[in-house]
């Protein structure tokens, strides 16, 4: 039973490290799938004096994804009943031209004013509009967010390290005789260590195990996707083969890793 | 005489200004049978820790089995006592493992396969007669039986030095006939060198002895 209370208490301590950091890669992920949906929606207006072809604007900056004529088609069929064929036909040929500029990228803020600025220098080009600073509040929120989950997961990975540590110490006193006896005999650290490191590999993957089966049931139950799916975002928040694999890595490095502290702290000790 | 032990100008002590054996010497020959005797508190057991490196010459030179003790590595220390035997008078077993187990530790440790550990295990339980308890848990056996067990541990892996602390202290007659016969056998068939530490020598021993007595922290051999 005791022991069993042991297991549990590193399990659930391994557990909550890798929560955090697949909290934090859902969090990456999400806002990368955002990013995405923001680039595709996003787009700079640039106005003409003369016709632009695609290739003209890609060399004028490597941002530069494709850019889409504007059709003025719709503005002057507003005005046909107002003016003259003739009137209408000299104003189709005296408007300036419109286009859509697509980027490669989500651009941070300070890449939308450089780009605004490289187009704006051109002597084709008469107005740029970047909605700089729309962007730029949706981005420097996306980005804070990003930084406020990124440091609650190393403050909950820092604090259950200390509790594995704690955890692990007990674990040593509990077997300190059998480890000194061992020693005694000539047995090397690892020999004498092997039933600390096997119960901190044992805990690791059950710790793994739970947390597939955690997202699992998140999966299934699938109100994270509706959620997701309102604000147009469609992103695996775990996937079962990556996912889990990185996390038995991540939980087997902070296990044996901690392990070693232990073993080598006592080694010196003595 | 090959020498096992060679101590020369030995001091011992826990703290610095403090002497348990003070600048002793004494050699003891591979094969011998020896005892150390001494009033309570006189400093045997320390000195036997010495041979086993548990404590460190704090003056001097100590030499066992052809390894100098001072400041020893941890490699050579494990390698020089995975050659030795050790009998305490606590037993130190180990109460998680079976008996079984307990004596296979050194064989484990020197890396023997299961089948050769397995045989050699077997064969020492019927030496200590405790075949019959190989299953059981050290708590499950009287004091007599774990001290047989830790005989028949100290002997599995046929080390060059047996080193017992009050092997007998707390025995029954029988047990403390049994450990003897085992150390003399030890001694007279497979040549180890024995080292006991012990209150008095017990009488009808089969085998030639050296004495060395400690008293204030000096070391004499006994004629």
């Amino acid at each position: 039973m005791k022991s069993l209370k042991n297991h549990i208490s590193l399990i659930i301590a391994l557990f909550t490290v890798l929560f955090s950091v697949q909290i934090y890669v859902g969090v990456d992920r999400t806002i990368a799938a955002y990013e995405t949906r923001l680039k595709n929606d996003y787009s700079i207006i640039v106005v003409a004096h003369k016709a632009l072809s695609q290739s003209e604007f890609k060399a004028m900056d490597s941002l530069i994804e494709r850019s889409e004529a504007i059709s003025v088609d719709q503005v002057l069929q507003r005005l046909q009943g107002e003016m003259s064929k003739k009137n209408l036909d000299l104003l189709r040929i005296t408007l300036p031209k419109f286009y859509r500029v697509y980027l490669v990228r989500f651009p941070a803020p300070d890449e939308i004013i450089k780009l605004q600025k490289r187009l704006q220098s051109n002597s084709d080009i008469e107005r740029v509009e970047g909605y700089a600073q729309t962007h730029d509040t949706v981005y420097k929120l996306m980005l804070l967010f990003k930084d406020v989950v990124q440091i609650f997961s190393i403050a909950i990975a820092a604090v259950t390290s200390l509790l594995i540590l704690k955890e692990m110490r007990l674990w040593q006193f509990q077997h300190a005789d059998r480890m000194s006896i061992m020693a005694l005999f000539g047995a090397p650290m690892w020999l004498r260590s092997a039933v600390l490191f096997r119960l901190a590999i044992v805990d690791a993957i059950i710790a793994t195990a739970v947390l597939c089966l955690a997202f699992f049931l998140i999966d299934q139950y699938g109100w994270m996707d509706i959620l997701l799916h309102t604000v147009g975002i469609d992103v695996k928040l775990f996937d079962f083969v990556d996912d889990s694999l990185r996390s038995l890595m991540i939980a087997l490095g902070v296990s044996i890793f901690l392990t070693l502290t232990i073993v080598i702290g006592h080694e010196e000790e003595e | 005489m090959d020498k096992v032990i060679i101590a020369d100008n030995l001091s011992l002590s826990y703290k610095e200004f403090e002497t348990i054996i003070s600048k002793a010497n004494f050699s003891i020959d591979a094969g011998s049978f020896v005892f150390i005797t001494g009033a309570s508190g006189s400093g045997k057991s320390t000195l036997l820790k010495s041979f086993y490196g548990a404590i460190e010459p704090r003056a001097g030179g100590l030499l066992v089995g052809g390894v100098k003790m001072n400041r020893i590595s941890t490699s050579k220390l494990n390698y020089l006592r995975r050659h030795i035997g050790i009998v305490f008078q606590d037993y130190k077993l180990i109460k998680e493992w079976t008996i079984e187990k307990n004596v296979m530790l050194p064989l484990i440790i020197s890396g023997y396969t299961k089948e050769v550990s397995g045989a050699q295990v077997e064969k020492l339980l019927g030496h200590v007669r405790l075949s019959h308890q190989s299953g059981k848990y050290p708590p499950e056996l009287s004091g007599g039986e774990q001290q047989r067990v830790a005989m028949a541990r100290a002997l599995a892996h046929n080390p060059i030095l047996i080193l017992a602390d009050e092997p007998t202290g707390n025995l029954d007659e029988y047990s403390s006939q049994v450990i003897w016969n085992l150390l003399e056998g030890a001694n007279t068939q497979l040549k180890t060198t024995v080292v006991v530490v012990t209150h008095h020598i017990p009488e009808g021993l089969n085998v030639p002895y050296k004495h060395f007595h400690i008293e204030s922290g000096s070391i004499h051999e006994v004629a």
